[in-house]
């Protein structure tokens, strides 16, 4: 049988999972994640070459390689440092030899779920993988088993499963708002159908639907006011997993909630779907802001700067249109990179320092130059300041819109704005002033962070036409 | 279609609701476990009369794994780590029970208002489930939200499953991939519950929710 690159963005990492769960030794397992991560990357990059045909579960269309190509990369780097933040928690024995196994299994386990997610064509399936990914996410949150880390957990257990209850509501529904149009059986729940016969769909059963997939969905983006499982868990859990979470797992919850909404668009009668993801980008974007100035946990900052850019880009795709679109995508895109890039800096500070309290450090750029310019860059591009591709994204996002609904817009540049505010005074105190805190030098990977950064630059700077123009195509897509 | 057949499956999803409402008052652990355990039996019967009147035989799995999974392994399970915690005679509500009686009702009243509206086409016996089902679903989640202690999350979070299952069941010709889902997934949620209430057992000595808060790093 012919290698089809889509079984195989599924297959390497499930079996990567059941390998890297037998195998002892932490410095090899860590290799073999990476490996098993870089072969998922490059076979997602194949996807380009080779389109395989939709199937009744599975599909591949212009959408959803984007954000495979987009998970699968952010997901090798992460692996990379993942490698070596492992490496000295071990060494400093917060983490247990016997949980780093289990570690880099789920880690394998929840590239499967957000893959097969993406990936899938069946409203139940993408369901399920969603389930999955936040299981996966749940135990590894509580992998230090301190009390912290387990309330975190907890809460994020909760909150998640409650989301994905009303969610699987919301897909049942779907389904009952198809049956008439499609018939009984598989179909009613193949995307690629559902969005065929859209337009004949009962509309009132669809709008209830979309209620319940907005706040389950919702639920795992992250938006305000359901959002408090957010911050406990990327605070408490080990920080690759916090990279995973904010560049990926939100990206995923929102690819799923995108799915819906074209189905919702294109129903004439059905209402719309933009005004209520519009007013949830926007509650989420200023209160997030708002809520970064007082936070003495440097994860837990940073989570709530998720909050907000996931708000800026639910508002830009509720907006909708070509410009919009294009303008959220590429948002996704930079927050994800920027983000995980971050949260890389953030691991190894919090390792050199010893703490992830604010007050407990400072100074960075004199203690430890490399780590703390890193971060500095990092906060400039996630603030959103030229010629960083933030800046650039947000741009677009407030111009293509601001012709629309100029109050709404100024409401979000407000947010903005607040929360560049509320970076710049916390990282005042982080990467300025008299250094405090240990001053050991810092055993980190560099390559990927910076690589990160380099690409969001990069991106500000000049976008390959190529890239522009996919990125169109699939903006055209979303409607 | 039948006016007994109709009959009996709205009796049983209507006693689902009032089994959610039975759930709702109960003050100790182990009477709410025993009230679960009916839960769940009266959503298989409910499952298997759908699979009967439907002709979908798929759907007899559903309720076996609905009876033998949650009718009597979880409940077992259930009573043994709280006789093990010493909490079987805990009592415990944030709300008083009057009020969140109260709520339910409201609740209930809400999704037949909601459901039976949008669903003024669909054929009556899926309409009449399916705002059943959103009761229970809605049920659940108040009896999550007035609980503190982990076990009675535990279970409101189960019984808001069930109710899944009943829409689930209730909407004609749904593929199997999702009851198997359904089922599958209470499962794991069963496992990592029960991983956790080792863990909090260990760590804080008490499953009371409350006892966690004061270990968030932000508010002190």
């Amino acid at each position: 049988m012919m290698f089809d690159p889509l079984n195989g963005v599924l297959l390497i990492p499930a079996l990567a999972a059941c390998l890297l769960a037998v195998l002892p030794g932490y410095r090899l397992t860590a290799r073999l994640n990476m490996l098993a991560a870089f072969l998922t990357f490059a076979t997602a990059v194949s996807l380009f070459v080779v389109e395989p045909a939709p199937g009744l579960y599975l599909l591949v269309d212009d959408l959803n390689k984007v954000f495979i190509v987009l998970t699968t990369f952010v997901a090798f780097s992460t692996s990379v440092f993942s490698a070596s933040y492992i490496d000295h928690e071990i060494e400093i024995g917060r983490l247990k030899l016997s949980y780093v196994r289990f570690y880099h299994a789920m880690y394998q386990v929840l590239m499967f779920a957000m893959n097969l997610a993406l990936v899938a064509n069946n409203i139940g399936l993408m369901w399920v993988a969603i389930e999955i990914a936040t299981l996966t996410t749940v135990l590894m949150v509580g992998i230090y088993r301190t009390h912290e880390a387990l309330e975190a957990a907890w809460k994020y257990f909760i909150l998640g499963s409650v989301g994905i209850a009303l969610a699987l509501f919301g897909t049942i529904l779907i389904y009952m708002a198809a049956r008439p149009a499609i018939g009984e059986g598989l179909n009613a729940m193949v995307w690629t159908v559902l969005i065929m016969h859209a337009p004949k769909f009962d509309p009132a059963l669809l709008n209830v639907a979309f209620v319940f997939l907005l706040l389950g969905y919702g639920t795992k983006v992250g938006l305000a006011p359901l959002h408090a499982w957010l911050p406990d868990a990327h605070a408490e859990g080990p920080t690759p997993i916090s990279a995973v979470l904010s560049g990926l797992l939100l990206n995923v919850a929102l690819y799923a909630l995108l799915r819906f909404k074209m189905i919702l668009a294109l129903n004439p009668i059905a209402l719309a779907p933009g005004p209520l993801m519009v007013t949830m980008g926007v509650v989420s974007c200023v209160f997030a802001a708002f809520m970064l100035y007082r936070r003495r946990d440097i994860k837990r900052m940073f989570a709530y700067s998720s909050i907000e850019h996931m708000g800026i880009i639910v508002f830009a795709f509720g907006m909708g249109g070509p410009l919009a679109n294009f303008a959220g995508l590429l948002h996704m895109t930079m927050h994800s990179l920027t983000k995980s890039a971050i949260f890389f800096a953030v691991g190894h500070i919090a390792q050199v320092k010893g703490t992830q309290k604010i007050a407990d450090m400072g100074g960075l750029t004199v203690t430890h130059p490399v780590l703390g310019w890193g971060l500095v860059l990092g906060v400039v591009a996630i603030a959103g300041l030229p010629p960083l591709g933030i800046f650039m994204s947000e741009f677009l996002v407030i111009s293509s819109t601001f012709s629309r609904a100029p109050w709404l817009v100024m409401i979000l540049v407000f947010g903005i704005l607040v929360a560049l505010g509320g970076l710049f005074m916390q990282l005042n105190r982080i990467a300025f002033g008299e250094p405090r805190g240990p001053a050991e030098p810092a055993q980190a990977s560099y390559v990927p962070m910076f690589t990160h950064l380099a690409i969001v630059l990069i991106a500000g700077i000049y976008m390959p036409p190529s890239l522009v123009a996919g990125f169109q195509t699939v903006a055209k897509l979303l409607g | 279609m039948n006016g007994l057949t109709f009959d009996i499956a709205h009796m049983l999803a209507g006693s689902l609701v009032v089994a959610s409402f039975l759930q709702l008052y109960q003050d100790r652990l182990s009477a709410l476990i025993n009230v679960f355990a009916v839960h769940a039996m009266v959503l298989a019967l409910s499952v298997a009369w759908q699979a009967y009147i439907q002709d979908a035989p798929h759907l007899y799995i559903t309720a076996v794994i609905a009876l033998a999974f949650k009718a009597i392994i979880i409940p077992v399970a259930l009573r043994r780590i709280v006789v093990r915690l010493g909490i079987h005679r805990e009592i415990e509500n944030v709300v008083g029970v009057g009020l969140a009686m109260l709520f339910g009702i409201g609740l209930v009243a809400l999704s037949m208002v909601v459901m039976l509206r949008v669903t003024a086409e669909a054929d009556p016996l899926a309409r009449e489930d399916l705002a059943f089902a959103l009761s229970v679903v809605l049920l659940g989640l108040l009896l999550m939200v007035t609980r503190r202690n982990a076990v009675s999350q535990v279970i409101g979070f189960m019984s808001l499953e069930n109710g899944l299952v009943l829409a689930a069941a209730g909407a004609k010709g749904m593929p199997l991939v999702v009851e198997i889902s359904v089922a599958f997934s209470v499962l794991i949620a069963f496992i990592v519950i029960g991983i956790f209430l080792f863990r909090i057992r260990e760590r804080f000595d008490t499953v009371d929710i409350q006892a966690m808060d004061r270990f968030r790093g932000e508010r002190r």
